[in-house]
């Protein structure tokens, strides 16, 4: 895969970088690292770090150890759909185990693991927000909350058929609340 | 029925655009800021309004934007908090979707009365489709002059971006935003120099929750000597709780500060009582960083008097019977629950959300969490328990950001009203082998 934005994209990362004063360009750093993500595979390899260093003209080490600190940024390649389970308090009191069990035997890879057909990937997370609407669990832009393990199942199903990445940068999330 | 200001309008059709919104009364704060008040006028009703922060510490917020420092020729920023990562905590996130221009409106109004061109909303990566509504919002505030330059052909011209995290909790400490903000890792500074002197790109900067700059606008629509008339004493206003756990109606609540605990608990209009009748047994008020406090210690006093939605109420008594009213992430905890493991599930995300600057944070997290672990697990020795008391006492207080507290409290709080629970896990761990002590998914769907 070739590690370059698009015009579209580009134009994209100048909006952004125009919302801050001269010279405080650096703070477009987590934004663009949230669409590198989306467009580079669904995680930030060392290439795709040194090239948005390239592009924010700062350096590899810059963006490195922002990478490296925020959750979102998967370091590592991840499955197509990576579902991340509340399991902080809230969501641990309505069952959130039960969500993490069942899709560990269904999908037959345990929690942190990515199936053989690097469709989905299994990670526990801290509260997201959704503790009213708990057991709850995200893929990317979209909340799926209220679980239940048939909703779990059919959800499974409807991403496999669908077969493609999702990302947080996604427009088609789905409004749950 | 209790008053409501801020989400009064949330399910008429519609509302979360400028039409509908400014057809049911949106946007009338800044018409009235913008075109009848001077600046310090609008700072003066704030603080006439006895609002408090409503990010969890409950700063007097006129007075924090007093403190502003305004040297000649330097930008001041307005930032809002919308990082709203604190376990229990989703009112941000309901406010935010539902209602998008009722912050919008409040960003505009609140950086009329600091003196900001600029303001940005920061909020959680996760929320990443809640920002493509505030995007929008913002889009549709500029399309109508209400944003830009010249707002409603007034001297007063703004702009306003919103900002996406990428997933730490610290990044709701105020500092540790900015930081973030700024592209870097989101590390609290040392304090002082606070944000009101040296914040973002080192300009004097008012950081407030969501929550805050709504309530903003209602003050300046309705003054602020009648939004003080509201609530009790130094609780004044309106405030959004985020109800979780085991009861029958979890969700997001605008109360009258001042409102009865128990009627929240257990009135048809707000929680709806426990689920499947249980009894109650604890109840953390105000996000997973407050003491937890039993049934009987929520409901009522150490004074048997009965407890109030207020900041006062809750944390009378101090740490030894009370509690705080914090981010009003208020989670209730049925007969089943088991504390030490629920206690694990705080321990453990405050170790993953420590930064890592301050040596008693970044170890004592970590120890307390494997301490909590073997606990759970059956192989907990009777010296724990004194032992993560040890740890937590040590880490309260020599930090450099307050998240070590926030980790140390509930672990303080959780020993010493339920030491019993600790020491059966402890001495009988064949006991707790296979007991699940949650809810199970079936469990609730029958429920
Ligand atoms: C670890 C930690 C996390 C915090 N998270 C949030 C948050 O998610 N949202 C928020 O508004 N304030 C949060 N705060 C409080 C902020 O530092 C700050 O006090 C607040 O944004 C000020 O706004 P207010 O006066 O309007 O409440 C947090 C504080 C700490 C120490
Ligand atoms: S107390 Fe914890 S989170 Fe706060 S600065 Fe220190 S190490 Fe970081
Ligand atoms: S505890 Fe799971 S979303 Fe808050």
């Amino acid at each position: 895969m070739e590690i370059k934005f698009n015009d579209e994209t580009l134009a994209l990362v100048q909006k952004t970088i125009k919302r801050y004063p001269e010279g405080k360009h650096k703070s477009a750093l987590l934004p663009i690292l949230h669409i590198a993500q989306a467009e580079f595979g669904g995680w930030l390899s060392p290439e795709t770090m040194d090239y948005v260093a390239s592009i924010l003209n700062i350096k590899p080490i810059e963006v490195y150890e922002v990478a490296s600190f925020y959750s979102m940024y998967n370091l590592k390649p991840v499955g197509k759909c990576l579902l991340e389970v509340c399991r902080t308090s809230s969501c641990w009191t309505r069952g959130a185990e039960d969500i993490v069990n069942h899709l560990e035997k269904k999908l037959g890879i345990k929690e942190g693991e990515t199936t053989k057909d690097g469709m989905f990937t299994i990670k526990t997370v801290e509260c997201l927000g959704s503790c009213g609407t708990a057991p709850m669990l995200q893929c990317g832009a979209s909340f799926h909350e209220n679980l239940t393990l048939e909703k779990v199942d059919s959800l499974l199903d409807e991403y496999r058929a669908a077969g493609k990445q999702r990302s947080y940068t996604d427009m088609d999330y789905k409004n749950t609340l | 029925m209790g008053k409501k200001l801020l989400i009064h309008n949330d399910h008429v059709p519609g509302i979360a655009t400028l039409e509908v919104y400014r057809q049911n009364g949106g946007y009338a704060s800044v018409e009235k800021a913008l075109k009848s008040m001077t600046p310090a006028e609008v700072v003066e009703e704030v603080k006439k309004s006895g609002l408090r922060g409503r990010g969890g510490a409950g700063f007097p917020t006129g007075m924090k934007w007093s403190f502003l420092a305004k040297p000649e020729g330097v930008e001041r920023y307005l930032v809002c908090n919308a990082d709203e990562s604190e376990p229990g905590t989703f009112k941000d996130r309901y406010l935010m979707e539902k209602i998008p221009h009722a912050l919008i409106e409040g960003m505009i109004t609140s950086s009329y009365a600091l003196g900001a061109k600029t303001s940005y909303i920061y909020i959680r990566g996760e929320y990443f489709y809640v920002a493509r509504i505030l995007e929008q919002a913002i889009e549709e505030a500029y399309a109508a002059g209400l944003l830009g330059k010249n707002i409603l052909g007034t001297d007063f011209s703004h702009d306003c971006y919103v900002q996406v995290g990428a997933g730490a909790y610290i990044c709701g400490e105020e500092t540790a935003l900015l930081e973030s903000l700024e592209g870097k890792r989101g590390n609290p500074r040392i304090k002082p120099p606070f944000p009101a002197i040296a914040g973002l790109y080192g300009c004097p900067t008012v950081v407030n929750n969501v929550e805050t700059i709504a309530a903003v606008c209602p003050i300046i629509n309705m003054g602020g000597d009648e939004y003080a008339k509201i609530g009790v004493g130094r609780s004044t206003g309106t405030k959004l709780i985020s109800a979780s756990g085991h009861i029958n109606k979890p969700g997001v609540y605008e109360i009258e500060l001042g409102l009865p605990v128990e009627e929240f608990i257990y009135s048809e209009e707000y929680c709806g009582g426990i689920i499947n009748g249980r009894k109650m047994k604890a109840v953390v008020a105000g996000g997973s960083s407050v003491p937890i406090l039993p049934t009987e210690l929520i409901l009522k006093n150490d004074k048997g008097e009965p407890r109030l939605m207020t900041y006062e109420s809750l944390s009378e008594g101090g740490f030894a019977t009370g509690t705080m009213l914090g981010s009003g992430g208020f989670i209730v905890y049925d007969e089943t629950t088991s504390i030490v493991k629920n206690l694990y599930t705080f321990a453990r995300f405050y170790h993953h959300e420590s930064c890592g600057q301050c040596s008693p944070c970044r170890e004592g997290t970590g120890w307390m969490e494997k301490i909590l672990h073997r606990i759970v697990e059956g192989h907990g020795k009777p010296s724990d328990i004194d032992l993560l008391w040890d740890i937590q006492r040590k880490i309260e207080g020599n930090t450099i950001c307050p998240l070590g507290d926030a980790a140390a409290w509930p672990v303080a709080s959780a020993i010493r009203h339920f030491r019993a629970e600790f020491e059966e896990y402890i001495n009988h761990p064949e006991r707790i082998k296979d007991v699940k002590h949650y809810y199970s998914v079936h469990q609730l769907a029958g429920a």
